[in-house]
């Protein structure tokens, strides 16, 4: 079966710096994949790439059917309605009258007359996460889609879009620097490093990708001394 | 209600002052004789026909602007070779204060109604330009990533994204180039005509008829205060979702 997502030998530089050289990534059908790094470590320029917002300097990048995006802030149009922005990428009537569906879905069915700037920050990504399903895309491209939002927000947010992500069916590359984001909505992790980026981990979540091997693939130490102790006390 | 009392205040020291006699009627006519003339001048039509002489020079010079400010704001905001080609040329022209070019157009164009529309239009073109290049300018690119995103035509990025994130911008710009635009009208009215409201001004001091001059500058104020009124409302109802308002 072809992937939903294939990326072969892709080159991105800017400037003189090169970013991605001979990038190779597969992203099975309904395949959720989270790509985790250090800030500039190439993660959301090959983001960009599959978006088709950045030109590659060379490579291939095939998708399969459509691709839907979430940027880290929500970038709902000012001037649109909550529903008029989560149908503004439809093409088809049928496309169209699926906006109250994903509103609902979202959780904002209450939320659809009115303008983003009554909107909070969490209603407004959510909002932002239903207008990239509208064309009930096969890869959902997510740059750090939950950085902007509070804690508790987050958590929400992580919970919502792994219900939907399972309900549309559809494969996912989560950027993201946060370890629980990955744990909670990823099939398998990946670690980027260096300069022009590489894969300096790749597992299953919950085989080989844990919290301690993916902090270790990062570089930064997962516990101190007391939250060893109590890892230790929890595991009995 | 506090708003009420400077005005009430004025009128009533302007009315005290002048029928108290204090001051003679060829300095400041008395607000019952402002009331009057302006009775008479309705009755007599003269009123109607100046006003709508002013309204008209008004109307069609700031049409002529908004239509050239837009295809040249558009032209100058929207393409790199657009700034370098007209941009410096414009700004240098804008730099000259506006009422400087009234004798070259009244030697080019006369004393007719072409220079005076002429000039009306110069004085509304540059708010609304300014306004809508800084607006195409200033749209935020975040945005139009999103209609990328969505694998909009250029066509449709303008339509869908540009236009409506540049429209307030647009219409602050309409509003100051329309109060410009009434500037320049009494401008055009005191240097030469034989109708509008600024030819009242001219008229009245000419007969020393203060009441005539209060007249007009009565008239001036309404209409300037309906026209503004008239786009502040205009961009309630079109841009009521910009987050602040408008200065």
């Amino acid at each position: 079966m072809t992937p939903a997502a294939r990326v072969r030998g892709l080159r991105k530089a800017f400037g003189d710096r090169l970013i991605l050289d001979g990038f190779d990534l597969d992203v099975a059908r309904g395949e959720r994949i989270a790509i985790l790094g250090a800030s500039g470590c190439g993660k959301s320029t090959l983001l960009r790439c599959i978006a088709g917002l950045e030109r590659a300097d060379a490579g291939t990048i095939a998708t399969q059917g459509d691709v839907g995006i979430v940027f880290q802030e929500p970038r709902l149009f000012p001037w649109l309605t909550v529903e008029a922005n989560v149908a503004f990428g439809a093409r088809t009537a049928e496309e169209r009258a699926r906006v109250p569906a994903l509103l609902g879905l979202v959780g904002l069915g209450h939320a659809a007359r009115l303008l983003p700037k009554a909107l909070s920050g969490g209603m407004a990504q959510r909002a932002a996460l239903a207008r990239a399903l509208v064309r009930d895309p096969n890869v959902l491209l997510l740059d750090e889609p939950f950085a902007a939002l509070d804690a508790l927000r987050r958590i929400e947010l992580r919970v919502a879009l792994d219900e939907i992500l399972t309900f549309a069916r559809a494969s996912a590359i989560l950027v993201t620097h946060d370890v629980d984001d990955a744990l909670a909505i990823a099939d398998r992790a990946l670690v980027l490093a260096g300069s022009p980026a590489e894969i300096a981990f790749a597992g299953t979540v919950g085989a080989e990708a844990t919290r301690a091997t993916i902090l270790a693939a990062l570089g930064v130490p997962a516990e101190g001394e007391r939250g060893r102790r109590r890892l230790q006390h929890e595991r009995g | 209600m506090i708003r009420f009392v400077v005005p009430l205040v004025l009128v009533a020291a302007w009315w005290a002052s002048t029928s108290g006699g204090w001051v003679k009627s060829y300095q400041l006519a008395s607000p019952t004789d402002v009331l009057r003339e302006l009775g008479d001048l309705a009755q007599s039509g003269a009123l109607w026909h100046d006003l709508g002489a002013s309204v008209a020079r008004v109307a069609v010079g700031f049409g002529i602007a908004l239509i050239a400010a837009l295809l040249l704001g558009a032209y100058v905001g929207g393409s790199r070779r657009g700034e370098a080609l007209l941009d410096p040329t414009l700004q240098a022209i804008r730099a000259v204060p506006s009422l400087a070019w009234v004798p070259l157009i009244l030697l080019w164009l006369g004393i007719g109604e072409v220079a005076k529309i002429t000039l009306v239009a110069i004085g509304a073109f540059f708010p609304i330009y300014v306004a809508l290049v800084s607006g195409i300018r200033g749209v935020d690119r975040k945005l139009i990533e999103v209609g990328r995103s969505f694998g909009l035509s250029r066509a449709a990025l303008i339509a869908r994204v540009l236009v409506p994130a540049t429209f307030p911008q647009l219409l602050v710009g309409a509003r100051i180039g329309l109060t410009q635009a009434w500037l320049f009208l009494v401008a055009a009215e005191l240097l030469a005509a034989s109708s509008g409201l600024g030819f009242l001004l001219t008229d009245g001091q000419q007969t020393s008829r203060t009441d005539e001059i209060l007249v007009a500058i009565l008239l001036f104020a309404c209409c300037g205060k309906l026209s503004e009124s008239a786009m502040r409302s205009t961009e309630r109802r079109l841009v009521g979702w910009a987050d602040t308002a408008a200065p």
